[in-house]
């Protein structure tokens, strides 16, 4: 099973991994983290490949994928 | 089992780059490049002045900060001193191509064994966006309100096709991170460009096309696109020399 681990207070809400994820499995989560940035949460954690995509193009290098 | 994680040559600091700013990529690329060569113990960066000034608070390994444009100097002193080391520049276009373009010009002609990396997001980015050499024409900056016009500004300088008529280099490429596939090929490049200084003991510069999604006006995503499907009419991706 893949999964993907976002880091809250890396992430700044820059929407990149939201519009490269083929699956559009990301959406902005309603609560700040502590830089004032909204950060981007999963919707649908069971439908993710583990392609890794996201964590490519993250430029805060803020999140882990894994595949298991 | 893991397929993506923070590699270790990155410092535990979140990047003070903008939103969407590429620079941040370019670094994890250049870390993960480090820790998979492992080079870690014997590697040394030199800093620019610019967005970049800061890149020795994020690799975890020995940085030297050079005053502005001066990077390529202070490595060649570096390098001579200590030729075991594996050094690297790290510079903006401004750095690079402006105030340094001395030092970028002599160092690849006398073929320094060093590693140039390039970022040219065509803006003086920390500066909030004057034009750069690298500005491409029509552009619209601070300084350039109405879009860069050649017959008052010049045209954009393409460093790869001038460095490339020099003997000195060995490896001169120009990469993109403006896509998933351009990041792929922009690390395997910017490992060639390691490879290079540590096996043959040659020059290598790697011009990387960046996003300055703040001075550029744009989102991150629309940042990204306009890489790919304009700045690489005027900068096309390539090697031009091998
Ligand atoms: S690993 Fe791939 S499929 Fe999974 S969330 Fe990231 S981009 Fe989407
Ligand atoms: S690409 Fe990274 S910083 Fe940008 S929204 Fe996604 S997780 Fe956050």
């Amino acid at each position: 099973m893949a999964e993907v681990i976002i880091d809250r207070e890396r992430c700044k809400g820059c929407l990149l991994c939201v519009s490269f994820c083929p699956k559009q499995l990301f959406t902005l989560s309603d609560k700040l983290n502590s830089s004032g940035y909204y950060p981007v949460k999963i919707k649908e954690m069971k439908e993710c490949s583990g392609c890794a995509v996201c964590a490519t193009v993250c430029p805060d290098v803020a999140i882990t994928a894994v595949d298991r | 089992m893991r397929v993506f994680e923070r590699p270790k040559v990155l410092k535990d600091k979140v990047f003070h780059y903008c939103p969407g700013c590429t620079h941040g990529i370019v670094h994890r690329l250049v870390a993960e490049i480090i820790e998979e060569m492992d080079i870690r113990e014997r590697t040394v960066g030199v800093c620019p002045v610019g967005c970049a000034v800061l890149a020795y608070d994020y690799l975890d390994i020995d940085m030297q900060e050079a005053s502005h444009g001066r990077a390529p100097a202070v490595a060649t002193g570096i390098k001579r001193v200590l030729p075991d080391k594996v050094v690297f520049t790290y510079q903006g276009d401004g750095d690079l191509a402006a105030i340094g373009m001395t030092e970028t010009v002599h160092t690849a002609a006398r073929g320094e064994p060093l590693t140039v990396i390039f970022i040219n997001n065509a803006i003086y980015g920390m500066t909030n966006g004057q034009m750069a050499p690298t500005t491409l024409l029509g552009q619209r900056t601070q300084t350039t309100p109405y879009g860069r016009n050649a017959a008052k500004e010049g045209y954009p300088i393409k460093v790869c096709e001038m460095l490339a008529t020099l003997d000195g280099p060995s490896y001169i490429a120009r990469v993109s991170v403006g896509s998933y596939k351009s990041i792929l090929n922009a690390r395997k490049v910017l490992r060639e460009a390691f490879r290079r200084q540590i096996e043959e003991n040659a020059y290598a510069l790697v011009e990387v096309l960046s996003t300055c999604p703040t001075n550029w006006g744009m989102k991150p995503r629309d940042a990204m696109d306009w890489i790919e499907n304009e700045m690489q009419e005027t900068f096309p991706v390539g090697i031009f020399k091998e």
